[in-house]
C-alpha cells in the first residue's frame, strides 16, 4: 500500500476498494456513487420536462409520471446531493484539520455501503416495475394506499441509506471534536470544516425522526400497523410533522456545506482573508439552530391554526438574517480583492444572485397568508429548485472543479469547466425562473399534463429547453473528467497557487496517511500565514517524525449492509411469498453475525514505520 | 495498542475509558449517539401521546383498563437496580478489579433479563386479551414505543454477554475498558428512557 509504484491486478484493486477504510478512497466512492445517482435523477428530470413540453402530451403515462417525480426528488436529495457533499467532507475535512483519517474509519466504510446498497435497493424498483409514486414527501394518505411495493422500496431503501448517513454524521462530529491538529482551535477552523460540523450535528438530531417515520410507514404497509389509518384511530398529520421535522433540517444539512464550499473558494480566488469570519461561524450555528424551529411552514395549509402559523412564519423569516449576513460577507470578501476568475470562482459568483433569489421567494412563502396562494403551485417548484440547484448543485459543481486536483491529482480543463458553467447556469435560470410565473398563472405542481389554451405552453417549452441546456452542461463535465483522467497530467501540492488551508500543503492526492508529521496550526488560513512568512512548504510540523498508527481495511462493512439489503426484500415479500420471512430473518441474522464478528475479533490496526515514511517522502520529492 | 501490557491498580489510569485517542473517540461518539437516541425516543413518545386511546369506534381498550401497575412496578425496580449494579461494576473498572467488575456486570445482565422476561409476559398477556399490534392506532403506538425500549434492552443484554465472555480470560486493558464503559452509559440511558415510559405511559395512563 505504501509503495504506490506496484502494479496491481484488477481483482486486487477491486478488493482494495471494497475493503477500504481510507477516508480519501471512501470520499471518492461517495463522490462517484452520488455522481451516478445525480445522472440518474437528471435523466428522470429530463423525462419529466419532455412530458411537460407540450399540452396534452402522452410521452409518459400519468402513473409513470408520478413515479418519475417521486424518484427524481428522492434520488436527488438522498442519493445525489448528500452523498456528493459527504464525498467532499470525507476527503477534505480531515485534511483541513490535520487528521490522518476519520475518528471511526470502519464506521465510515459501513456508512458508505449502507448508503450505496440503500440507493440500489430503492432503484431496483425500476426493474420490478413497482416504483414509489407518492411523491418524495410520501404523505401517508397517498403512501399507505399506494398499490404494489413501490412505497416499500422507498421506506426500506431510505431506512438503510439513512442509517448510513446518521453514522457518518456522528463520525464527522467526533473527528472534528477530537482530532484537530495542535493549535487548531474552533475559531481557527476553515469554514468548510465548520459547516461540516454543524451539518453533522443537524444530521444527528434530524435523522432519528426520519428513521421512526419510515418504520411507522413500513409497519402500516407491511405489518398491520395503524399509525396513519384514520379508521383505526391513526392520524396522517403525524407523518407530515415527523417528515418535516426531519425534512426541513435536511435542506440546511445540504445548504450549509454548500456555504462552506463557497466560503473556501471566495478567499482563495479573491486572494483575501474571508470577511467577517466570526460572524460567518455565528451565522452557521444560528442557521443550524433555527433550522429545527421552522418545519411547520411546510404545513401552513394543513390547518394548524393562526397561532402556530404565525410563530412558524416569524421563525422562518428570522433565518433570513444569518443568511443575509453570509451573503454580505462573501460580497465583502471579494470587495477590494485581487480576483482571479477560475471555474470554481465563476460558480461562486453565479451562486450569489441565484441563491438570493431562492431565499427571497422563501421569505414570500414564509408569509403564511401568501403561502395559501402559492401552496402546491409551480412557484414552490421554482423556489426549492432555486435554493437546491442555485445553492447546493452549484456548490457541488464548484467543489468538483476546486478539489478535483486534491482528490485525483489531475486538473480539470479550465476552458471546458467554463463551458459547463455557462450551459448549466443559463439552463438553470431558463428552466426555473419562468416557473415562478407558471405558479402565479395557476399551474399546480405534480400534474402530469395540462390543457391547451391556459397560457402555459410557451413557459413550459422554455423551461424544457433550459433543462436540455443543463443536461449538455453535465455531459461536458463528464467528458472533461474522462479526458483529464486519460491525459493524467499530475499536479503539485497547490495547483491553484493561492491555497490557504492545510489540504493545499500536502501532495495531490495525499499519501495514504495524509501528513508525515502532524502539522502545527498557527492561525486561520495557516498555510497562507506560513507562506507569507517565507515557509515554502506551508507547514510547520508539531511533532518529530514518528511511526504512524493506521487502521486495517475490512470487508465486514459491505457484508453488514448486504445483510440489511437482503432482509429488506424479505420484509417486502413476506406476505405474498413463502421465502419472505426466512429471507427477512436470515438477512438480519447475517448482519448480527457480522456485527458479532466485528465485536469479538480485535482489530488494532498497524504501524507505518519511520523508514517507510522517509522513503515515501524521498520518492514524492523526486516527482515534483 | 499493546493488549499484553499488564497493569496494577497503581498504574491503571484514573480514567481508563478515555486513556487513548481511540477511547476518547468512542466515548464522545457514544455520547453523541445517545443524543440521537433521545430524539428517536422523543418522536416515539410524541406519537404515542397523539395516538393514546385512539382506535376504531367502539374500541374496548383504554389505558385505564389495560395497564396493571404492580407488574410495571416490579419491572421498574429490576431495571433501576440493574443500573445501580452497573455503577458498582464501573467502580471496580476504575479500581482495576476485573473479577468484581465481571460479577457485577453479570448481576446487571441477570436483572435486565428479568425485566425483559416480565415485559414479554406483559405483551403476551395483552395480546391474549385481544390488544394486539394490529388492534388500533393506540396499540401500534404502544407496542412500538415500549417495544423499541425492550429491543434496546435485548441488544444491551447481547452486548454485555459478548463482552463478559470475550474478555473473561484476558482481563482489563485500555482497549476493552472503553467497551465496558460505553455499555454502562447505554444501560443508564435505557434506564432513563424507562423512567419516562413508566411516568408517561403507565402512570399517566392509569392516573391521568
Amino acid at each position: 500500500m505504501s509503495t504506490a509504484a506496484q502494479k496491481k491486478g484488477f481483482g486486487a484493486t477491486l478488493w482494495e476498494w471494497l475493503t477500504t477504510v481510507d477516508h480519501k478512497k471512501l470520499g471518492i466512492l461517495y463522490f462517484l456513487g452520488g455522481g451516478f445517482f445525480f445522472v440518474l435523477g437528471g435523466i428522470e428530470a429530463l423525462l419529466i420536462r419532455i412530458q411537460l413540453l407540450v399540452p396534452n402530451n402522452d410521452f409518459v403515462s400519468a402513473g409513470l409520471f408520478n413515479q418519475l417525480i417521486t424518484m427524481h426528488g428522492t434520488t436527488m436529495i438522498f442519493l445525489a446531493a448528500m452523498p456528493i457533499l459527504f464525498g467532499f467532507m470525507n476527503v477534505i475535512m480531515p485534511l483541513q484539520i490535520g487528521a490522518r483519517d476519520l475518528a471511526f474509519p470502519f464506521l465510515n466504510s459501513l456508512g458508505f455501503w449502507m448508503f450505496m446498497l440503500g440507493g440500489i435497493f430503492l432503484n431496483i424498483s425500476w426493474f420490478t416495475g413497482q416504483v414509489p409514486d407518492a411523491g418524495w414527501t410520501s404523505y401517508t394518505s397517498l403512501a399507505i394506499t399506494s398499490e404494489g411495493h413501490g412505497m416499500d422500496y422507498y421506506a426500506i431503501g431510505l431506512q438503510i441509506a439513512g442509517g448510513g448517513t446518521l453514522m457518518t454524521g456522528i463520525n464527522f462530529l467526533v473527528t472534528i471534536i477530537n482530532m484537530r491538529a495542535p493549535g487548531l482551535t474552533y475559531m481557527r477552523m476553515p469554514l468548510f470544516t465548520w459547516t461540516t460540523l454543524i451539518a453533522s450535528a443537524m444530521i444527528l438530531f434530524a435523522f432519528p425522526p426520519l428513521t421512526v417515520g419510515l418504520f411507522f410507514l413500513t409497519f402500516d404497509r407491511l405489518f398491520g400497523g395503524n399509525f396513519f389509518d384514520h379508521e383505526m384511530g391513526g392520524n396522517t398529520i403525524i407523518w407530515e410533522h415527523i417528515f418535516w421535522i426531519f425534512g426541513h433540517p435536511e435542506v440546511y444539512i445540504l445548504i450549509l456545506p454548500a456555504f462552506g464550499i463557497f466560503s473556501e473558494i471566495f478567499p482563495v480566488f479573491a486572494r483575501k482573508r474571508l470577511f467577517g469570519y466570526t460572524s460567518m461561524v455565528f451565522a452557521t450555528v444560528l442557521i443550524g439552530f433555527l433550522g429545527f424551529m421552522v418545519w411547520a411552514h411546510h404545513m401552513f395549509t394543513v390547518g394548524l391554526g393562526p397561532t402556530a402559523n404565525a410563530i412558524f412564519a416569524v421563525a422562518t423569516m428570522a433565518i433570513a438574517v444569518p443568511t443575509g449576513v453570509k451573503i454580505f460577507n462573501w460580497l465583502l470578501t471579494m470587495w477590494g480583492g485581487s480576483i482571479k476568475i477560475t471555474t470554481p470562482m465563476l460558480y461562486a459568483i453565479g451562486f450569489i444572485p441565484s441563491f438570493v433569489m431562492g431565499g427571497v421567494t422563501g421569505i414570500m412563502q414564509g408569509a403564511a397568508p401568501l403561502d395559501y396562494q402559492l401552496h402546491d403551485s409551480y412557484f414552490i417548484v421554482a423556489h426549492f429548485h432555486y435554493v437546491i440547484v442555485g445553492g447546493v448543485v452549484l456548490a457541488v459543481l464548484a467543489a468538483t472543479h476546486y478539489w478535483w486536483p486534491k482528490m485525483f491529482g489531475t486538473m480539470l480543463h479550465e476552458g471546458l469547466g467554463k463551458v459547463t458553467f455557462w450551459f448549466f447556469f443559463i439552463g438553470f435560470h431558463m428552466t426555473f425562473l419562468i416557473q415562478h410565473w407558471l405558479g402565479f398563472w395557476g399551474m399546480p405542481r405534480r400534474v402530469f399534463t395540462y390543457m391547451d389554451g391556459q397560457g402555459w405552453n410557451t413557459a413550459n417549452a422554455i423551461s424544457t429547453a433550459g433543462a436540455a441546456l443543463m443536461g449538455i452542461g453535465v455531459i461536458v463535465l463528464v467528458i472533461n473528467a474522462i479526458m483529464t483522467t486519460v491525459k493524467n497530467e499530475r499536479v503539485g501540492n497547490d495547483p491553484w497557487g493561492d491555497g490557504r488551508t492545510l489540504e493545499w500543503a500536502i501532495q495531490s492526492p495525499p499519501l495514504f496517511y495524509n501528513f508525515p508529521q502532524t502539522p502545527l496550526v498557527r492561525g486561520l488560513d495557516t498555510v497562507w500565514i506560513e507562506k507569507q512568512e517565507g515557509n515554502e512548504s506551508g507547514i510547520t510540523p508539531a511533532v518529530p517524525l514518528q511511526d504512524i498508527h493506521m487502521p486495517n481495511g475490512s470487508i465486514i462493512p459491505l457484508l453488514m449492509s448486504l445483510g440489511l439489503f437482503i432482509a429488506g426484500f424479505g420484509a417486502m415479500y413476506r406476505l405474498e411469498a413463502s421465502w419472505g420471512l426466512p429471507v427477512l430473518v436470515g438477512g438480519l441474522a447475517f448482519t448480527f453475525l457480522t456485527m458479532s464478528i466485528r465485536s469479538i475479533k480485535d482489530d488494532l490496526g498497524y504501524y507505518v514505520t519511520k523508514e517507510e515514511i522517509m522513503n515515501d517522502l524521498k520518492r514524492e520529492g523526486g516527482r515534483k | 495498542m499493546d493488549l499484553n501490557r499488564k497493569f496494577t491498580p497503581e498504574t491503571w489510569p484514573e480514567h481508563p475509558e478515555t486513556a487513548t485517542l481511540e477511547a476518547k473517540n468512542k466515548f464522545v461518539g457514544f455520547w453523541l449517539f445517545l443524543g440521537g437516541e433521545v430524539v428517536l425516543f422523543a418522536t416515539l413518545f410524541a406519537t404515542y401521546l397523539a395516538l393514546k386511546n385512539k382506535g376504531p369506534s367502539g374500541m374496548e381498550f383504554s389505558t385505564q383498563g389495560l395497564y396493571e401497575l404492580p407488574l410495571v412496578f416490579i419491572m421498574t425496580m429490576l431495571l433501576l437496580t440493574s443500573s445501580l449494579t452497573s455503577v458498582y461494576a464501573m467502580y471496580h473498572l476504575k479500581n482495576y478489579d476485573f473479577k468484581k467488575m465481571q460479577l457485577w456486570l453479570g448481576i446487571t445482565a441477570f436483572l435486565g433479563l428479568g425485566f425483559l422476561m416480565l415485559e414479554v409476559y406483559e405483551f403476551v398477556h395483552y395480546a391474549q386479551e385481544g390488544f394486539t399490534f394490529n388492534n388500533s392506532a393506540f396499540s401500534s403506538a404502544f407496542y412500538t414505543l415500549v417495544g423499541t425500549h425492550g429491543f434496546h434492552v435485548a441488544i444491551g443484554l447481547v452486548w454485555i454477554t459478548l463482552l463478559i465472555f470475550r474478555n473473561s480470560k484476558r482481563g482489563l486493558n485500555l482497549y476493552n475498558a472503553t467497551k465496558y464503559y460505553t455499555f454502562s452509559l447505554y444501560w443508564h440511558f435505557i434506564d432513563v428512557i424507562w423512567v419516562f415510559i413508566f411516568s408517561v405511559v403507565y402512570l399517566m395512563g392509569v392516573v391521568g
